[in-house]
């Protein structure tokens, strides 16, 4: 009786709505206090400038083609370079696993109908906004110079270009991070579901949580220091410039300070996407769970006490140079902890090959190389010839684009048709994954190479027994940027084109897989209620993998 | 440059660390391949034995193991010891320039290099050495940061306004090598660059006597001193003068008005002529007036040069202000001094320790 009833209601009402058809007018969008329709505003805004700061990237890449400085005068180049960082760094990277995945899946993996504060979360996007129009517009009015370092007394005093302007963008873009971090560590103490122990959250929770640690305190120093870089630039008030009585090398201390530390904003997520793409394809517990959530809680605080070693030839005292040294050094524990926890998971698993996991895969070997050049440039006495060359842009270019780019994409497929209910075309999907893994290898592998050999990073001109590395280099950038656009178009194709893909379309245990596909704007239905632990992929969490089964089966038959 | 494979994979070895920084570099290598090739092997082989062969398995759970994530945690800390003491060790003697090496002034400017030497040479964008003789250089820069990097020789610093800072090397091999501007300087950053002659002591004293071009740095600095400048209207004169005593004060500690004590080296001295109130002698009235913008660094570092020769036995070498060592070099360096401007017999006898 009761069935029938419901059966009668569920006909005459309306369809379901989802995040996406729960109003359609811009007011609906930019008004949104959903962190789903945020994170939405936040991956397009960040291609956006992916896509400027990778056509940068591709200047450079043409003019280093040849030895002279031909196609890009020096003065342009500088530019070039300076804004190819600034992008990436402050307008991409930082803001790309945390503010569009992060937002969308974090309330749904622990169980929330939202995140606590999401007026905050709106204001984040906003003050994004903001910071990157100024930055754009000061791009257009001519640029700015300084690397996106900003290091003084350069940037205070002899740089004609719009460092204020930039720099202000770059203050105000910091506040953004800062309400995002701050959104994420309330909503991990104060939103989980009943059930939801903090040793069941996913590990891609706990990597934001440590990320959100490094945000919160790291950020202020950055904007700090850029007010006291525009109160010597404008107010001539000596802070830096050894002529008007500053110290140069404290401009250098407080960069780092924060620098450093955002690089593992700009890791330590793509770890957590990692952590999840290992276990779930390979339907198996991750290894050593305890171990991966602690190593990001430890890679977060030991990240905050190894700055000077961007500064082993800056003159630094020797003594704080050992210091650091040996703090890098420690730092190299957690990251190898995880890489052989990822490497354990595997064993015994059952293991698929779907497009996100041909990424994570990839990211294990390109994260290695990353992870152990970091070794190289931690031991002083090799430092000293290698910092400032090309083996430092291609050492962190293994991590930022080997390391977080490419766990981005491979969390941008794989929650793909939970955002969007679609599922895009597998074989595209690993084509691109194959030609962004060998384009990476072929543009940044050489540049080690070229760091022995001397090449000083930042020059538009170089000597040419250097030129072959360089062609290898340029010709690999072609082919990451095309296997780059290629997701473009197959998953803007899938959002008309696609498969629906169901709600759980690989039957994984997640809570983000339990409701449906795209997610209803109040996220479940009912409070979920969690009885399982993480990464439990049998029949006792919950999943009718004997009902999948059957579907499948009927699938094929069908067809 | 003689390096004529295809792709040229080290630069050439043309000081005494070169091989010390390539050995830890082939040493990182191999650390590096023994932990990629079998953690790569495992990934593949897993990968493949366990790919999934029916859908929506469940295998076994597995909850990790204290003893493999000890292992991992101890193994890779000892092995990143080993990388950090030989780091340790190759960056110690980078940074502590022998007493007896001889000593040449570099000063950057966007965008050239510029070289003195103590005995009057001056050259831009070239740097001309012996063989086999410790060089210390002495830098410092008219306005932004530059680093003064030769790749062939495995050493860098940067060059700070405002301060000295020094590298040193020791050449073993002659020839014509890279220099170049390493920390970003502007406009034309990748045009300041130029090339370093290493050359045989016998070439090296013909290119000094056939390119003397001016005084010495110490002689400069005793014409500013005493007439152009005119610091010795206050610094001499006996009993009597009003500025504080400069003779033998070179590597002395200094006591300051305040309690505070400092040692009276390079920097200190080119402190006290631009920033004259912030290091008050004890027994001294505050009344100097600064020099800054008056005097240029070249002239600054003769100014040095000369004040330093005031002190008898604070000649070339004695401007080790990073050795740890500084209590026990003056006995050292009286016997050695005249060695700073003469070839010695042994050249290579420096390139050990």
């Amino acid at each position: 009786m009761q069935t029938q009833e419901a059966i009668v209601q569920g006909l005459a009402a309306e369809p379901k709505l989802n995040y996406l058809t729960n109003g359609w007018t811009i007011r609906s969008w930019l008004l949104t206090k959903d962190h789903k329709r945020i994170a939405i505003m936040y991956l397009i805004s960040v291609s956006v400038f992916f896509f400027i700061g990778g056509l940068y990237a591709g200047a450079i890449r043409l003019e280093l083609l040849t030895p002279a400085s031909d196609l890009l005068e020096s003065g342009t180049y500088n530019k070039v370079f300076t804004q190819h960082g600034i992008l990436m760094i402050f307008f991409f990277l930082i803001p790309s696993i945390p503010a569009i995945l992060g937002n969308f899946l974090l309330p749904l993996m622990i169980g929330a109908k939202d995140l606590a504060l999401p007026r905050i979360n709106l204001l984040s996007l906003y003050i994004y906004w903001a910071g990157g129009a100024l930055v754009l517009f000061a791009l257009m009015q001519g640029g700015v110079d300084t690397g996106w370092t900003f290091y003084a007394p350069y940037s205070t005093t002899f740089s004609n270009t719009y460092v204020m302007l930039v720099g202000l963008g770059i203050f105000i873009n910091g506040f953004s991070s800062i309400l995002t971090g701050l959104n994420f560590i309330v909503s991990i103490h104060t939103m989980r579901a009943p059930g939801m122990t903090w040793f069941r959250l996913p590990l891609f929770v706990w990597a934001h949580y440590a990320t959100s640690l490094v945000m919160v305190l790291g950020t202020p120093v950055i904007a700090i220091t850029i007010l006291l870089l525009a109160l010597e630039r404008v107010g001539k008030i000596g802070i830096f410039d050894p002529s008007i009585g500053g110290d140069p090398i404290l401009f250098q201390h407080l960069f780092w300070f924060y620098s450093h530390p955002a690089v593992y904003i700009m890791i330590l997520p793509g770890m957590g996407v990692i952590s999840e793409l290992i276990s779930n394809f390979s339907r198996k517990k991750i290894f050593g769970y305890e171990f991966i959530a602690f190593s990001s809680i430890a890679i977060a605080v030991f990240g905050f006490l190894v700055w000077g070693h961007h500064m082993f030839v800056s003159g630094q005292s020797m003594y704080a140079g050992l210091v650091f040294s040996f703090l890098t050094m420690v730092v190299a524990v957690p990251s190898a902890i995880k890489v052989f926890n990822w490497t354990a998971t595997l064993y015994k698993g059952s293991i698929s090959f779907d497009t996100p996991m041909l990424y994570a895969i990839g990211f294990i070997g390109l994260f290695l190389v990353g992870g152990l050049t970091g070794l190289f440039l931690g031991a002083m006495g090799l430092t000293v010839h290698l910092t400032d060359t090309y083996f430092i842009v291609a050492h962190f270019h293994y991590v930022m684009v080997g390391g977080q780019v490419i766990a981005y994409l491979g969390g941008i497929h794989y929650w793909w048709p939970k955002m969007t209910g679609k599922m895009y075309s597998e074989f595209w999907g690993k084509i691109s994954a194959m030609l962004i893994f060998v384009g990476f290898n072929l543009t940044f592998f050489p540049q080690f190479i070229l760091g022995y050999m001397g090449m000083p990073r930042r020059y538009a001109a170089y000597p040419e027994e250097l030129q072959v590395l360089n062609i290898f280099s340029t010709a690999g950038a072609s082919v990451l940027g095309f296997g780059l656009l290629m997701p473009v178009v197959y998953l803007g194709h899938s959002l008309i084109f696609g498969k629906a893909a169901g709600d759980n379309p690989w039957m994984l245990p997640g809570l983000e897989w339990r409701t449906a596909s795209p997610p209803p704007t109040e996220n479940f239905e009912k409070m979920p209620v969690v009885t399982w632990e993480a990464y439990e992929f049998g029949e006792e969490s919950g999943l009718d993998l004997e009902g999948a089964r059957k579907r499948d089966a009927e699938a094929t038959a069908a067809t | 440059m003689q390096n004529t494979s295809w792709v040229p994979l080290f630069p050439e070895q043309a000081s005494t660390f070169a091989w010390q920084v390539d050995l830890l570099y082939v040493y990182l290598i191999v650390v590096s391949v023994a932990f990629t090739i079998p953690i790569v092997a495992a990934v593949f082989f897993f990968a493949i034995k366990y790919r999934a062969t029916e859908k929506y398995a469940t295998p076994d759970e597995m909850h990790g193991s204290m003893v493999l994530e000890v292992a991992w945690s101890i193994i890779p800390f000892v092995i990143s010891m080993t990388i950090f003491l030989g780091g340790a060790i190759i960056y110690y003697q980078q940074f502590t320039p022998p007493a007896d090496s001889m000593d040449i002034y570099v000063v950057g400017k966007q965008w050239m290099w510029k070289v003195q030497h103590e005995t009057g040479q001056r050259e831009i964008n070239a740097l001309h050495v012996p063989v086999g003789r410790n060089i210390k250089l002495t830098m410092t820069t008219e306005d932004t940061l530059h680093n003064f990097d030769i790749p062939a020789f495995r050493t860098k610093a940067d060059v700070v306004p405002g301060r000295y800072t020094y590298m040193w090397f020791n050449a073993t091999k002659p020839g014509k090598y890279r220099l170049y501007c390493a920390e970003y300087c502007g406009l034309n950053h990748s045009g300041m660059g130029g090339w370093v002659y290493v050359m045989e002591q016998r070439d090296f004293d013909n290119w000094l006597s056939g390119n003397v071009s001016g005084q010495t740095p110490v002689e400069a600095g005793k014409d500013l001193f005493e007439n152009k400048i005119g610091c010795a209207s206050c610094h001499a004169g006996g009993p009597t003068q009003r500025g504080a005593k400069l003779e033998g004060i070179f590597n002395q500690d200094v006591k300051l008005v305040g309690g505070a004590t400092v040692k009276a080296d390079d920097n200190y001295i080119r402190n006290s002529i631009l920033n004259p109130a912030s290091q008050i002698v004890e027994g001294y009235q505050p009344i100097m007036p600064t020099y800054k913008g008056q005097v240029t660094e070249e002239q600054l570092n003769s100014l040095v040069a000369y004040i330093k020769s005031l002190t008898p036995n604070a000649a070339a070498g004695m401007t080790a202000p990073a050795a740890a060592n500084t209590a026990t070099a003056p006995a050292t360096n009286a016997n050695s001094t005249p060695a700073a401007n003469k070839p010695t017999a042994k050249p290579l006898a420096n390139s050990s320790k």
